[in-house]
C-alpha cells in the first residue's frame, strides 16, 4: 500500500443516496509489517470465535500468543444483542416476562423470576404473593439451577475431550426439561412467572414426577463424582487454571460459583432472601482454590444443595391460590388446556361474554392496556446460577416499563477472562472460560 | 465446603416494611415515623390524552386530559433503619475530605425501602471511593451501571444509576447522577470500580453518555459504525407491522401506548 493512503484517516466517509458510506483503507502496512517483522516470530494473534464450538455460543476470543502461552486475551461480544431492554419498553409489564426469558435461555425461570420480584416491589404487592406462588417459584428455580449446572458441566467437560461426561450431563438435563415441558408447556422460554404470581398451577401429576426425579437424581448425582472429581486428566486440565483471587473477584464484579471458589460464601439467598429462601435449609459451598476445579466442585455440591431445597419446597406445598387477590393486577383469566392448546378457560370465555359485560371490559382492558404501576425505581437480585443477576426497573406511571436493565451475571464474569487467562496457555482459555460458565444470550441480551 | 453465614444476619433492615407506594402519606419508615416528602417530587415528564395520540385528532375525549409524572421526591430525616446510619457515615467521612455534604449530594431519597443519593456529577468519584474505603460504609461491589433517559426532565436528561452493595454489612444503596443532553459528560468509576469497565461501554452504547477517564470507551454491543445511540427515549424502535391470519398487526412502536 502506498504511502499517500496511510495519511491522516482511514475510514474516509463520503455521503451517498443510501447514506454515508465508509472506506476503510487500513493502517500504514510498512509500519505494521516492520513492527511484526522487529518481534517474536512465535507472536500471533488468535481470533477464537465468534462460531466456535468451545466458546459457548457467539463468543469472540481475540487471543495475542507466544508460542503456546497467552499474552493478551480479549473479548469481543454483541454478536448475539436482540434490544430486548428496548423492546420491553414497547410492551406492558406482564409482556415483559416473555422478552426477558429468552436472555439468559439456559436460566429463564430466575430471568422471570428477577423481573416479577422487581414489578412486584414498585408495585408494592410483596407482601400479597401468594405463599404457594412463591414455593414454586423456589422449586422452578432450583430445578433451573440444576438445569444450569448440568450444561456447564457437561459442555465444560466436552470441551477437555471428556465426551461421557457430556451425555450425562444433557441426560440428565432431558429430565429436568420434562419436568418444565409437564409444568409450563415449554422447555425453554416458558414466561411463566409473572408479576403478581404465575402464569397457572402445578398440572396434576407434577409433584410425582419432581419426586421422581429427585429420586433418580440422588442417584446419578455421584456418577459424575465418579467419573470426574478423581480424575487424574480431569484435575490435571482444570486444577490452577483460571485463577482469580477473592482481591480479583471483588474488584471485577465477579459473583457466583467464580466468587465462591475464592472462598467467599456469598449467596443472595441466604443474605438478602427473596421468595421466602430464609425458610429453607441448605447450604452455600465454597473452596478456596481460586481455579476452575474449585468451581466445577462448587457446581456439583450446589446441585445436592438444589436437590435438598427441591424436597423442601415439595413437602411445603399447600393448596392455595398462585395469583395475587387484587384483580386490577390478576391475569383475569385462568388458563386451560382446549382442543388448539393452552388458552382462556372456557367457562371464563362463556363468563365475559354472556352473563356480564363489566367483566368483559375489565378483561380486555387488563389485557390490551395491562395494569399501571406508580412512577419510580427499584432494584432487585437473585442468586442465579452464574451469579447475582440484578434487575433495575423504572417507571413512570404508565402500563409499560419505561426502563428496565439486566445486571447478567455472565456479562459481568466475562471480564474476568482477561484476568485468568493471560500468562496461561491456550489450551486453558478454554477451561477458564468454561468455569466462568457465560451464556451469550445473557451478556448481549 | 463451608457455611459461613453467619455475618450475615437475615435482616434486611427498612426493607421488611410492607407496601408503602399507595402515597407519600402512608409512606413508614423502618421506626415507624412518617418520612415527609417534598410534596412535588421530580417532575420528570407531563402527560397529555390518554391513548398516546400525539398527532392529529383525538376522538376518545380524553385529549383534554393533563397529568404530571413525578418520581418520588427528596426524604427528609429520619431515612429509618441503616438508611440514617450510612448517611451519617458518608456525610461525616466527606466532610473530614473538606467536601461540603451539601454539595455533593444534592439529594437523598428514600422509596420502596431502598436508599438513593443523587450526586453532583463532579464528586461522584470521591463519593464512590469513599463509600469504597471505608470501613464504616464498606460498599465493595459495584453491579454496574444503568442508563435512563428523561427526554422532557430538561437539564437533567440522562441519568447513571449505580447500585452498590455492601458484602461486609450486608447493604445496598443506590446512586444517581444526571447530566443534560447538551452535555452528556460523567465522570468514569472505572479507577474505583474496574468491574464498571464493560457497564460504561454499554451504556455509552446505548445512551450515548460519555463516561471521562474510561480507559477505551467504546461500543460494545451495537457494531462500531453504527450511528446514533438505540436506548434513547428519541431514537425509534423501528418496528415492522406483520401479517397473521389477513391482518395486519401494526409494528409495536406503533400501537397504541394507553401512556
Amino acid at each position: 500500500m502506498s504511502a499517500s493512503h496511510a495519511s491522516a484517516s482511514h475510514a474516509s466517509a463520503r455521503e451517498t443516496t443510501e447514506g454515508t458510506v465508509y472506506t476503510v483503507t487500513g493502517g500504514d502496512w510498512d509500519e505494521v509489517v516492520q513492527s511484526a517483522a522487529k518481534a517474536d516470530d512465535e507472536r500471533i494473534i488468535v481470533n477464537m470465535g465468534p462460531q466456535h464450538p468451545s466458546t459457548h455460543g457467539v463468543l469472540r476470543l481475540i487471543l495475542e500468543i507466544e508460542g503456546e502461552t497467552v499474552s493478551e486475551a480479549r473479548c469481543g461480544i454483541g454478536y448475539l444483542h436482540t434490544g430486548i431492554e428496548k423492546n420491553l419498553e414497547y410492551r406492558t409489564w406482564t409482556q415483559g416476562t416473555t422478552f426477558v426469558t429468552r436472555m439468559d435461555y439456559l436460566t429463564p425461570f430466575f430471568n422471570e423470576a428477577a423481573y416479577c420480584l422487581g414489578v412486584e416491589k414498585l408495585l408494592g404487592i410483596e407482601d400479597q404473593i401468594p405463599d404457594r406462588a412463591s414455593v414454586i417459584r423456589v422449586l422452578l428455580m432450583e430445578l433451573n439451577r440444576l438445569s444450569s449446572h448440568l450444561v456447564c458441566i457437561a459442555t465444560g467437560g466436552m470441551e477437555l475431550g471428556a465426551t461421557t461426561i457430556m451425555i450425562y450431563g444433557f441426560r440428565d438435563r432431558e429430565l429436568i426439561l420434562d419436568i418444565y415441558e409437564l409444568i409450563t408447556g415449554l422447555r425453554m422460554n416458558h414466561a411463566y412467572i409473572r408479576p403478581g404470581g404465575l402464569a397457572q398451577d402445578l398440572p396434576p401429576g407434577a409433584v410425582d414426577q419432581i419426586r421422581e426425579f429427585v429420586k433418580k437424581m440422588k442417584k446419578n448425582l455421584p456418577e459424575y463424582d465418579k467419573l470426574a472429581t478423581g480424575n487424574p486428566i480431569f484435575k490435571a486440565r482444570m486444577q490452577d487454571v483460571g485463577y482469580l483471587d477473592l482481591a480479583g473477584c471483588m474488584a471485577l464484579g465477579a459473583t457466583g460459583p467464580v466468587l465462591r471458589s475464592a472462598g467467599l460464601p456469598h449467596d443472595l439467598r441466604k443474605a438478602q432472601p427473596y421468595c421466602g429462601y430464609e425458610n429453607y435449609d441448605f447450604e452455600v459451598p465454597t473452596a478456596d482454590t481460586c481455579d476452575s476445579y474449585g468451581r466445577f466442585l462448587i457446581r456439583l455440591e450446589e446441585m445436592r444443595q438444589s436437590l435438598r431445597i427441591i424436597e423442601q419446597c415439595l413437602d411445603r406445598l399447600a393448596p392455595g391460590p398462585v395469583m395475587v387477590a387484587d384483580k386490577k393486577i390478576a391475569w383475569p383469566a385462568q388458563l386451560a388446556l382446549g382442543p388448539d392448546g393452552l388458552g382462556n378457560s372456557l367457562d371464563h370465555i362463556k363468563k365475559i361474554m354472556g352473563t356480564s359485560m363489566e367483566a368483559l371490559i375489565h378483561h380486555f382492558k387488563l389485557v390490551t392496556e395491562g395494569f399501571r404501576v406508580p412512577a419510580g425505581q427499584a432494584y432487585t437480585a437473585v442468586e442465579s446460577p452464574k451469579g447475582e443477576l440484578g434487575v433495575h426497573v423504572v417507571s413512570d406511571g404508565g402500563t409499560r416499563p419505561y426502563r428496565v436493565h439486566f445486571r447478567d451475571p455472565s456479562f459481568t464474569n466475562l471480564q474476568a477472562m482477561a484476568a485468568m487467562c493471560e500468562g496461561g496457555q491456550v489450551a486453558d482459555v478454554i477451561v477458564a472460560v468454561a468455569s466462568i460458565d457465560p451464556v451469550m444470550g445473557g451478556v448481549d441480551r | 465446603m463451608s457455611d459461613a453465614h453467619d455475618k450475615h444476619p437475615n435482616d434486611k433492615g427498612p426493607n421488611d416494611q410492607g407496601p408503602n407506594d399507595k402515597g407519600a402519606d402512608k409512606n413508614l419508615n423502618g421506626n415507624g415515623l412518617p418520612a415527609p416528602r417534598d410534596a412535588a417530587g421530580e417532575v420528570i415528564r407531563v402527560r397529555k390524552g390518554m391513548f398516546g395520540a400525539e398527532n392529529g385528532g383525538d376522538t376518545t375525549g380524553y385529549g383534554g386530559l393533563v397529568r404530571t409524572i413525578a418520581l418520588p421526591g427528596a426524604s427528609a430525616r429520619p431515612y429509618g433503619g441503616w438508611f440514617d446510619e450510612v448517611a451519617d457515615e458518608l456525610e461525616g467521612a466527606l466532610e473530614e475530605q473538606g467536601l461540603l455534604p451539601e454539595n455533593a449530594i444534592e439529594k437523598t431519597v428514600v422509596d420502596r425501602g431502598e436508599l438513593t443519593f443523587h450526586i453532583a456529577r463532579e464528586h461522584l468519584v470521591r463519593v464512590a471511593q469513599t463509600l469504597r474505603d471505608d470501613p464504616a460504609l464498606r460498599f465493595e461491589l459495584c453491579t454496574g451501571v444503568s442508563g435512563v433517559h428523561f427526554l422532557e426532565d430538561k437539564g437533567r436528561e440522562l441519568h447513571a444509576v449505580y447500585h452498590l452493595r455492601s458484602i461486609t454489612h450486608n447493604r445496598l444503596i443506590r446512586l444517581e447522577v444526571s447530566a443534560p443532553d447538551a452535555d452528556p459528560h460523567v465522570p468514569s468509576l472505572v479507577s474505583v470500580y474496574p468491574t464498571n469497565d464493560w457497564h460504561e461501554r454499554e451504556t455509552y452504547d446505548f445512551f450515548g453518555l460519555i463516561f471521562d477517564g474510561h480507559p477505551a470507551l467504546t461500543r460494545i454491543m451495537m457494531p462500531d459504525d453504527w450511528q446514533g445511540f438505540p436506548q434513547r427515549k428519541d431514537y425509534p424502535l423501528g418496528g415492522i407491522p406483520v401479517e397473521y391470519k389477513g391482518a395486519q398487526i401494526p409494528a409495536p412502536d406503533q400501537r397504541r401506548s394507553y401512556s
